[in-house]
């Protein structure tokens, strides 16, 4: 499968998935929407050693996968993106990190621990933000971004973008696979067709948007984009969600965890 | 270039969540007093085009590797940079939500490292002073290319120091900053040339849309205020912020100190010494300050004075070969 079939799959599979009727499939946009940015600052702000306090937010996504039926893999899957660039970072705190950990008899490289630390922040992150996406459609997001006054121009283009993105990508896969058929054994597109082939999708694009901006005025457009779909109410439910979800967080957040490795398991760092 | 969430903190976050927002919050005032409705759906299809484009794979001769299209200055150019920043922000999310190609915390930074440089520095400080005074095949290929290299140097850059300021990586500085800046010089130049023929085609196929945008343009920043703004930023940079550089040593250092066990290696034969003479006399600054001297003074001086010379040396090479053409009546 090309990049461009797979992107084309991946947009349907979510979307198919954000068509769910699970309790979080059911919970208001914004609520979610807060909550996973509210779960990856908290992520963020614990300390690069500190990882028994990580391990413990991982309970967020225990909750979140039961109660949205997600499956792990899916969501372990998009890592394949930011592993790289994370794992090069990462990978030099072992080498550059003069610090030890002592625990009884044995010694460890801190860098050791700062790594998974960070490959941890990296999987946990990467992981909220498909329980976010799995179970909210763009709709909604768009809806819970205007809720969160976000500015309507910046919306309506967002919302626009993914719209015709499916449309685009296949007319790109078509003049890709076009392209292939007639130039085997190439692995990508020639520099002296770079500009043709990609200019040709640009200018049928632009003509596109000329079409697509005349039928919105025919539909009677104002300036205002109405979000299709039946939009949840936030309700009494969604607020014990939230209130409960984010006290859990700021608890584990809070929580002396540095005294579980050198008072009750007797590690110290040097 | 994305930025996972991983490779930031919340505060580093804070601050490029921030500025991005400003960046947006100015765009969005711009493109309202454009006041022109048929943009809207423009920069909806064209954001949905670019990223279309980037899924194609463009190789590049003799390599065996492919590169891919850049954004931010495609749209800065198409649409303009106010409009061209709001659309790769849609772009960026979608990335971010949709195939986890950033993160949602880092997504400020993101925003900032690739969407602010290619429409703003790219776009507004490159493209358009470059293609205002005339729109030929020569000016789109140099802006593209060099406005291509300028934004992904910036952002890389961007990038490597807010991994820096958040204190996640004992990767040392200049290593980090060495690896990024040299990627992205080759990934820049193939960046800018897609460009470049992708802007070429249009110019020949439907010049129009290139006119609108240079008509859109001589309102906006002449060539003069671009010299002008840019000349005040190589001030600011050679002046003020030079008191700020790092007294490690850099990679090339960093890397002799670990092999060889100094900074420096012995210098023998008469060859070396004579270069080592002739070093001396002509190095009025030695190591960035004023001779036996360590004052603040002498690296503000050392600086400006640097900059000038490179300024001073690029337009005697400009009129040496003619690259500088007098208009004719």
């Amino acid at each position: 499968m090309n990049k461009i079939s797979g992107a084309l799959t991946e947009i349907n599979k979510l979307n198919s998935t954000a068509q769910g009727s699970s309790v979080m499939h059911r919970l208001h946009p914004l609520a979610k929407l807060l909550l996973t940015i509210f779960y990856i600052a908290m992520l963020m702000s614990f300390g690069k050693y500190q990882i028994f306090g990580l391990v413990s937010m991982s309970i967020y996504l225990f909750i979140g996968f039961h109660l949205s039926r997600l499956s792990l893999k899916e969501g372990l899957w998009r890592l394949r993106l930011i592993l790289p660039l994370v794992s090069m970072v990462g990978l030099a705190n072992p080498f550059f990190d003069s610090h030890q950990f002592v625990f009884g008899s044995q010694t460890l490289n801190a860098g050791w621990i700062s790594f998974i630390t960070l490959m941890l922040k990296g999987i946990f992150a990467v992981l909220a933000s498909y329980l976010l996406i799995a179970t909210t459609s763009i709709e909604q997001i768009c809806y819970a971004m205007r809720l969160a006054h976000l500015p309507k121009i910046l919306v309506t283009q967002f919302l626009l973008t993914y719209r015709y993105l499916t449309l685009l990508l296949e007319q790109a896969d078509t003049i890709s696979q076009a392209y292939a058929l007639r130039a085997p054994k190439q692995t990508g597109i020639h520099f002296k067709v770079w500009g043709t082939l990609a200019g040709q999708l640009l200018l049928r694009s632009i003509d596109r948007a000329n079409a697509l901006y005349d039928s919105m005025l025919l539909r009677g457009y104002q300036g205002e984009y109405y979000y299709g779909g039946p939009l949840a109410a936030w309700n009494k439910k969604d607020w014990r969600y939230l209130v409960s979800i984010v006290f859990l967080l700021l608890l584990l957040r809070l929580l002396p965890w540095s005294l579980l490795y050198t008072k009750i398991l007797g590690g110290k760092f040097l | 270039m994305h930025m996972a969430d991983a490779l930031i903190n919340p505060t580093v976050a804070a601050v490029m969540y921030a500025a991005s927002a400003a960046a947006a919050a100015y765009s969005i005032k711009k493109v309202r007093e454009e006041n022109n409705p048929r943009k809207i759906p423009l920069m909806g299809v064209m954001g949905a085009f670019v990223f279309a484009a980037q899924m194609l794979n463009f190789t590049i001769p003799g390599t065996g590797s492919s590169g891919h299209l850049c954004g931010g200055l495609l749209l800065a150019a198409l649409l303009g940079p106010y409009a061209a920043f709001l659309t790769m922000i849609g772009i960026l999310t979608i990335q971010c939500l949709l195939f986890a190609d950033g993160g949602l915390l880092a997504l400020g930074a993101n925003i900032w490292n690739m969407a602010f440089y290619g429409c703003f520095v790219g776009g507004l400080l490159i493209w358009q002073p470059l293609i205002q005074r005339r729109l030929s095949k020569a000016r789109i290929i140099s802006a593209s290319v060099v406005g291509s290299v300028i934004t992904l140097q910036m952002g890389a850059f961007s990038v490597v120091l807010e991994t820096a300021a958040s204190g996640i990586s004992e990767l040392p500085f200049n290593i980090f900053a060495f690896t990024m800046q040299g990627i992205h010089l080759a990934i820049g130049a193939v960046e800018g040339l897609i460009i470049a023929a992708v802007l070429l085609f249009v110019y020949q196929a439907r010049p129009e849309l290139l006119a609108g945008a240079k008509a859109a343009a001589n309102g906006s920043l002449t060539f003069e205020k671009a010299l002008a703004f840019l000349g005040s930023a190589a001030v600011l940079a050679a002046g003020v912020l030079s008191l700020a550089a790092s007294e490690n040593p850099d990679g090339l250092e960093w890397s002799l100190e670990k092999v060889a066990g100094s900074a420096e290696l012995e210098k023998s034969g008469a060859l070396h010494a004579l270069a080592a003479q002739i070093q001396e006399l002509t190095s009025l600054l030695p190591d960035y300050n004023f001779q036996g001297s360590e004052s603040a003074w002498g690296t503000v001086f050392s600086g400006l004075a640097g900059s000038a010379l490179v300024l001073l040396v690029c337009v005697a090479c400009c009129y040496a070969f003619h690259f500088f053409k007098h208009k004719t009546a």
